[in-house]
């Protein structure tokens, strides 16, 4: 069925910390590294070593620039990856039933075996979160690694996506936003996470954490150092009282 | 099956097996759990890498380099069996041959130079961590010409910090992340300990605790730091001097840890014009003197209970007048010249913003002190109930050092560092065990050579003056092909690896008649002046034969440089090797745990690929160290020691009980430290995660550099054989002598030529002066700054092999200041010349505003020579990529006499990569867009890789 | 967006034969005889079918095409494929009787109108269902392919059935179908020149939340090279060329047809003539259908730095 569930029992998803992250793509190649031999297709690269090398990806990382009017301006790296939409437009127009968000915990996948590759679900998603598989020709996109969370194969602590488990900065939260009390429903509430694109009516259920605010080159200078140079003695009669109050100690 | 109707295996089969190891994808040695499983062909294959929680570097977490493990390990660029070469140098055409072969002729070339004039071998390694086994190697030899990257590197920050306070960053120490209250990290793009900085970053910001960037471009670090300073290049040391300045006007230093840990009340003779002026005070037996200002007397440094004075004119017991370093120290940088309006223009940062992070600076080291309940004991025997810190840290890297006024301005940081009080303080900077090693626990350089013998010492070091230079009886011809420990480059503890190729092909000092190499790059990204090294290494003399004669080069993949050897010797992958990061060399300790860990075979290289007949490099080496009867790698009866090198790490014994290996010692493996071989060893490695830890006590988690508690601790673990005094050089005695010998004090004397510049720049304290290059062009001619940062998903010329990381970083654009395009008339995607007094490349570009306005800048090593490392001859790399190395040479302009220096900061000799100055303008639209210059496509024997790649079809479900 | 030839025939020439499909439902008036009753089905039935069969090269894996069947009840791609099967099902019965009784049901003719129409309506749904598209996402784009599919499938009737009548009639339908038509797509022109990103509230800023700062730019894409996302969404097309190729649509798909179709209005000639009215019009719808997609811009292009026009 391409309907979305009404409600999930619970809203798995992640929460993208833009104050920390540094950009250094550890999360799109472990990301590559875990999936190519995982979930359904690999992960195809065409002309690898050629002129023109291209793969598929399920989790990239944008860089931009952003200008205040008032100070200089910054870099913000930006990875970007499935957002697990609550009213995912990828699911509804899905002709096949191939593409499904998953009642138990809302993680929108894709059932490779009936995926046709019309693209149309890539077309209807704002974010650029499914790439189609360049040999496989079916689409691919981040499984928020179901094939982890849930594993009874590997360590209880390591169920989490291979992008949060590999994060070096930690940049990358997993949770459930449907539990007010979890991690990522608590940094949402604290560092104000928004939507990327609310004006799509997506109703995304990760969340980016805003980069917190910069200091200007010319704030404002409330702890410039008096100058001992001024006293008595200039330099060297402070000095000289400094460290008679040191032997004192 | 899930609840949607749809099959979904929630618990899928992983790995058959996990072997853990330690990554090699770049120089930052994280644990890695490798997952095999059996592949297509029955074999194990890899499944997935990721980090291993317990190691100490990442606990668990792993980079974007380290996830790509598997296409390096399958990559099609690596190198199959030894290949000899069959056509010209640099062409690439070879014929495969056997091992015995290879080894054969490899020890006929070798021997008969040994035999002969040893020094006629020049062995430098580059990347590798195997130096305690390629250094020993080299002295038992016998050359003097070897040593490792460390000289086009980063050997300012690691000499700048060992001769100041016995350590450094990276390796060496890190912040205490735990505790620090504001951290400043000044020229750091990814470089080295890039995931522990990470993990670092996140803890501050977790913690909230400020981070203030000082980079002149504003990516990955400096993006996410609270402040950025976008400095001008090479004016860090200006920038640090100033908040000195303003820390001392304000009375924020720390006096009491001065008087404790460091030389700021040492005596210095004042005699002007005379031999002594400026060195040291000292009694009879050698020890500096401090004037106690309360028994108005001078004593020893060393004795118990001084109360030494920091200021003030002392007739020294002999009639001299001797003044307190630190009173010098105070006048000089108390100075107008380093205030913060003097300064603004020069480093692009405004007076105020100086002003400010000064202020905060202060702040958090004097308003937030942190205080540890640890009683402790110092090396004077003083009992302290309390450990207290100034929580300010600061990291640094090449940025700050591949200047030509580098060393100076690492020493500047350092001198900040101590002034705050902040070194291996609580919230400060913390050493890693081995470290703290002072200059007092550091051997001197060794030269000399003699047939057939072994070299007297290690060949690197650190020189306390002009005496240990290595030189000629003249007083002036270097020993050594670098040029190393030379007038030259003095104090250059790493060698000068750059200088290498040209002086051998100039015959200057002299001409070598084997160049070995291992992992260095040195036709191409790892050179100053690709293009020319490319024609040194191809340049004949009148009878048509090489210059060079013989190069044996070794490597793991078909790099730029395999094509410019004669005998190439085929490494392993990272994954079918042994390897030791030893604590005889730098091992991966953090501040409260010495550690050191090993690589071995998580697969074999004959069941990796058809054909595959590799061999681990530090194995061959062994071999050879065998067949030529090289002392310490054979028995009496000419029999070689170490099979390999997993035998030699576990067997070799560099001072008794001390082997590269510290943990599971003696026969039962239940010493750690000191102990007898274990035979079991690498097992008992592997069983832990291919590592070994062992807890520094509490007592010394902090002040290990006066801590009597550290010191009985690194005894017992071997880290040193007795305790060495390590008091921090605010004044570095040794840079005084090298200006008296230009004054024309003492033995040896620099030539004429010398002395204006040694006299200028080997102040005992840190100054800062204009690099080089830029001090001699038109600014009007070259007005821009040009450097390269290195990113953080490619480590050197390495990832472009990468299947997964190439798509990330396959070109390189110049990133340009916005007023820059809009002046030249560039818009994002026209291509232009850039030109320096070298050269001239032409290169893609890309508007930025996040960027010092005077400083163009790229990604480091992304462009290849076409042809290289198996990929496309049209590749993005080789057409679209480019390397600023093409305008930078490895001499400055020729000056007025003619003479032209070295491009290397004038103390250590570190290649001055980041003084370029340049032009830019903008190429014909119309003109071909390819980036220039072009090089002939390298050749090869390798197979044609796949035009495409499913890597793990044969594990997954399917469609 | 990236104007696939696949995508651009079928919604072309299905457009156009479900188009006649539907006027030979409505009953308009053809020629007769077994060989009409057959050659003109198998016309329309082949546009229909050649435009469908070419939609499914667009497909990664058409093997598997059937299960697009089966979401009817949310998928606008699955409505116009169960549409499409249903409408060719219910031609194919009623060109049966037609060539067997030579009689045309009009009982089964205007259903099988509707469902042609309501083929070419679902077709048109699938782009206007998206918001990620604002060109596209609008009532027009129905309206004005119904209009196109319409203008095709009358042109077509009236010059096959050109042998039975006067020429004025169907020339002046035709006139008129091709005017409506193109000024429905005039409006939707217009209303796609205000119909950026921005204006229904969608920028960089918005796209990366990162407005509140300031000025938001893309620095670096995520990998060097090009990927499926830039090739099939960030399609960017030049003005210059853009205002080309539009002129070359409006004199080829409405300035020449309707030449012809007013030319053979007024001088009562023979409807044949209005075959050079159809094929001219096809090739304007071609280059018009092109435009649509090239010129469309999608949000995702906001995470790779907007259009540069």
């Amino acid at each position: 069925m391409t309907s979305l569930p009404e409600t999930t029992e619970r809203a798995l998803g992640l929460v993208i910390d833009l104050d920390t992250c540094v950009g250094c793509h550890a999360c799109v190649v472990n990301c590559k590294e875990w999936n190519t031999g995982g979930y359904g297709a690999p992960l195809a690269d065409m002309n690898p070593y050629g002129a023109e090398p291209e793969g598929a990806w399920l989790n990239r990382i944008h860089t931009f620039e952003v200008s205040p009017v008032d100070a200089p301006a910054s870099i913000v790296h930006f990875p970007k990856s499935c957002l697990h939409c609550a009213d995912a437009p990828c699911v509804t127009v899905c002709p096949t039933g191939a593409s499904y968000k998953r009642s138990e915990d809302g993680i929108v996948l894709v059932d490779e075996s009936m995926c046709i590759g019309c693209g149309l679900c890539a077309w209807s998603c704002p974010y650029g979160a499914r790439e189609m598989d360049p040999v496989e020709n079916v689409m691919k996109k981040c499984t928020l690694c179901v094939d982890r969370i849930y594993n009874d194969n590997i360590p209880e602590e390591d169920r989490v996506p291979a992008c949060v488990r590999t994060c070096p900065s930690g940049a990358r939260h997993f949770g459930d936003f449907s539990d007010p009390q979890s991690n990522v429903s608590q940094l949402v509430a604290e560092r104000g996470g928004f939507d990327l694109m609310p004006e799509m009516g997506t109703a995304p259920v990760n969340k980016y954490l805003p980069p917190r605010p910069k200091a200007k080159p010319e704030c404002a200078t409330t702890t410039t150092p008096a100058s001992v140079q001024a006293e008595v003695g200039g330099f060297l009669g402070w000095l000289d009282r400094a460290l008679e109050k040191l032997g004192k100690d | 099956m899930g609840g949607d109707g749809h099959n979904l295996e929630l618990s899928p089969h992983v790995s058959d097996e996990i072997r853990k190891t330690t990554c090699y994808m770049c120089a930052c040695r994280c644990g890695i759990n490798v997952h095999l499983r059996k592949g297509e062909d029955g074999q194990p294959k890899i499944r997935y890498i990721e980090g291993n929680r317990d190691h100490p570097i990442n606990r668990g977490v792993l980079c974007a380099k380290g996830s790509a493990g598997i296409m390096q390990h399958y990559s099609p660029a690596r190198l199959k069996k030894p290949l000899l070469r069959v056509g010209e140098r640099g062409k690439g055409a070879f014929r495969e041959i056997e091992w015995e072969e290879a080894l054969t002729l490899a020890s006929e070339w070798l021997g008969e130079v040994r035999q002969r004039d040893p020094k006629k071998l020049a062995f430098f390694t580059g990347r590798d961590q195997s130096q305690s086994l390629t250094g020993w190697w080299a002295q038992q030899y016998g050359t003097p010409n070897f040593a490792a990257h460390g000289g086009f590197c980063s050997v300012n920050m690691a000499a700048g910090g060992i001769y100041t306070f016995g350590g450094a960053f990276w390796e060496f120490g890190a912040p205490d992340w735990d505790r620090t209250e504001l951290f400043m990290i000044f020229g750091v793009a990814e470089d080295h300990d890039s995931n522990p900085i990470k993990m670092g970053l996140a803890k501050l910001k977790d913690r909230g605790v400020k981070i203030i960037g000082v980079n002149p471009v504003r990516t990955g670090y400096n993006a996410i730091a609270d402040e950025w300073v976008g400095i001008t290049p090479g004016t860090d040391g200006l920038f640090i001097l100033a908040l000195v300045h303003e820390l001392l006007k304000a009375g924020s230093i720390d006096l009491d840890y001065l008087l404790r840990y460091t030389n700021a009340p040492w005596l210095v003779v004042e005699n002007e014009g005379a031999a002594d002026h400026g060195l040291f005070a000292r009694n009879e037996a050698g020890e500096p003197l401090v004037f106690d200002r309360q028994e108005e007397i001078c004593v020893s440094s060393k004795d118990k209970a001084v109360k030494p004075a920091l200021k003030g004119q002392v007739t020294l017991p002999d009639g001299r007048k001797a003044r307190p370093a630190f009173e010098l120290l105070a006048q000089k940088y108390l100075s107008d010249e380093y205030a913060p309006e003097a300064v603004s223009e020069r480093t692009g940062v405004s007076a105020s913003q100086i002003r400010r992070l000064a202020g905060e600076i202060a702040q958090a080291a004097f308003e937030r002190e942190v205080v540890i309940d640890q009683p402790w004991t110092d090396m004077k025997g003083e009992r302290h109930e309390k450990m207290v810190g100034r929580p300010v840290s600061f990291h640094a890297m090449r940025g700050i050092s591949a200047h030509s006024n580098g060393f100076q301005t690492c020493r500047a940081l350092h001198l900040l560092q101590i002034l705050l009080g902040s070194i291996d303080s609580p919230g400060g900077f913390r050493f890693k065990p081995p470290y703290p090693r002072p200059i007092d626990g550091q051997p001197k350089p060794h030269g000399g050579c003699k047939p057939g013998e072994p070299l007297a010492g290690p060949h690197l070091g650190f020189l306390r003056g002009p005496e240990d230079l290595l030189l000629e009886d003249d007083g002036v011809t270097p020993q050594r092909i670098d040029k190393a420990f030379s007038w030259d480059a003095p104090m250059s503890s790493h060698g000068l690896m750059h200088m290498v190729i040209s002086n051998a092909c100039a015959g200057d000092p002299y001409p070598v008649d084997v160049l070995f190499m291992y992992m260095a790059n040195m036709s191409w990204n790892s050179s100053m002046n690709s293009g020319g090294v490319m024609k040194m290494l191809q340049e004949k003399d009148e009878n048509g034969d090489y210059r060079i004669p013989k190069i044996i080069y070794s490597d793991a993949y078909n790099s730029e440089m395999v094509a410019f050897a004669d005998l190439v010797l085929p490494d392993t992958t990272y994954l079918e090797r042994h390897d030791c990061i030893s604590t005889l060399d730098r091992p991966i300790s953090e501040p409260e745990a010495l550690a050191d860990s090993l690589r071995w075979p998580v697969v074999d290289p004959a069941t990796q690929g058809e054909g595959r007949d590799v061999r681990g490099f530090q194995s061959v080496l062994l071999d050879l160290g065998g067949r030529l009867g090289l002392p310490g790698m054979v028995r009496e009866d000419g029999s070689a020691i170490y099979k390999d090198y997993a035998d030699y790490m576990v067997n070799h014994q560099r001072r008794p009980g001390v082997g590269p290996l510290a943990g599971w010692r003696g026969k039962n493996g239940d010493q750690h430290g000191r102990g007898e071989p274990n035979p079991e060893q690498i097992t008992r490695y592997i069983e832990n995660g291919s590592f070994f830890e062992a807890h520094v006590p509490d007592e010394a988690h902090y002040f290990k550099h006066a801590n009597r508690a550290w010191t009985d601790w690194a005894i017992e673990m071997g880290l040193q054989d007795g305790p060495v005094e390590n008091v921090f050089q605010l004044y570095l005695e040794p840079l005084r002598k090298f200006q008296l010998a230009a004054e024309g004090h003492g033995k040896r004397l620099p030539p004429e030529s010398h002395r204006v510049r040694i006299k200028a720049t080997f102040d005992p304290l840190p100054i800062w002066y204009p690099p080089f290059e830029g001090q001699q062009l038109d600014e009007n001619e070259f007005p821009y700054h040009a450097i390269t940062q290195r990113p953080a998903a490619m480590y050197h010329s390495w990832g472009s092999q990468n299947a997964w990381l190439r798509q990330i970083h396959g070109a390189n654009p110049l990133y340009v200041p916005g007023a820059i395009c809009d002046e030249a008339g560039l818009v994002d995607g026209d291509w232009a010349f850039v030109t320096s007094h070298h050269g001239r490349i032409k290169v893609p570009v890309r508007r930025m505003e996040a960027v010092n306005e005077k400083t163009l800048w790229t990604w480091n090593a992304i462009g290849k020579r076409s042809g290289a490392w198996n990929l496309d001859d049209d590749a993005p790399e080789a057409k679209k990529g480019f390397l600023l190395n093409h305008l930078i040479h490895e001499l400055l302009p020729p000056k007025a006499d003619g003479l032209r220096w070295s491009n290397s900061d004038p103390i250590t000799g570190q290649a001055a990569w980041f003084d370029l100055r340049v032009r830019i303008e903008k190429a014909d639209p119309q003109d071909h867009p390819v980036s220039l210059p072009q090089f002939e496509p390298q050749e090869d024997g390798l197979e044609q890789p796949a035009d495409q790649l499913t890597y793990g079809r044969e594990w997954g479900e399917g469609t | 967006m990236h104007p696939a030839i696949s995508v651009i025939f079928f919604t072309v020439t299905s457009g156009a034969g479900f188009g006649l499909i539907a006027m030979i439902g409505a009953g308009m008036p053809l020629p007769g005889g077994l060989l009409s009753a057959f050659l003109i089905p198998a016309l329309a039935g082949g546009m229909a079918i050649a435009g469908l069969v070419a939609s499914t090269f667009h497909l990664g894996r058409p093997e598997r095409a059937w299960r697009a069947f089966s979401q009817w009840r949310s998928s606008w791609l699955s409505r116009e494929g169960v549409l499409a099967v249903t409408t060719l099902v219910l031609f194919a019965i009623y060109t049966l009787i037609w060539m067997v009784t030579g009689e045309r049901l009009f009982w089964l003719g205007l259903p099988l109108a509707i469902c042609a129409l309501l083929t070419v309506y679902t077709t048109a749904m699938i782009y206007a269902q998206l918001k990620t598209v604002p060109h596209w996402h609008t009532g027009l784009t129905p309206l004005s392919y119904l209009a196109f599919s319409l203008a095709c499938g009358l042109v077509l009737a009236g010059s096959l059935g050109g042998h039975l009548q006067p020429g004025s009639l169907a020339a002046r339908l035709s006139f008129f179908a091709i005017l409506i038509a193109w000024l429905v797509k005039y409006l939707w022109w217009k209303r796609a020149h205000g119909a950026s990103l921005s204006a229904f509230g969608s920028t960089m800023e918005t796209a990366t939340g990162l407005g509140a700062i300031g000025k938001v730019r893309l620095l670096e894409r995520p990998h060097t090279g090009e990927n499926y996302l830039t090739r099939e969404m960030v399609h960017v097309i030049g003005r210059k060329h853009a205002s080309k190729l539009r002129t070359i649509a409006v004199f080829l798909g409405a300035g020449l047809p309707l030449l012809i179709a007013f030319g053979v209005w007024i001088l009562s000639a023979s409807t044949v003539w209005l075959v050079f009215a159809f094929v001219s019009l096809m090739a304007g719808l071609f280059v018009e259908r092109w435009l649509f997609f090239a010129e469309a811009e999608h949000a995702v292009s906001l995470y790779y730095g907007g259009r540069e026009d």
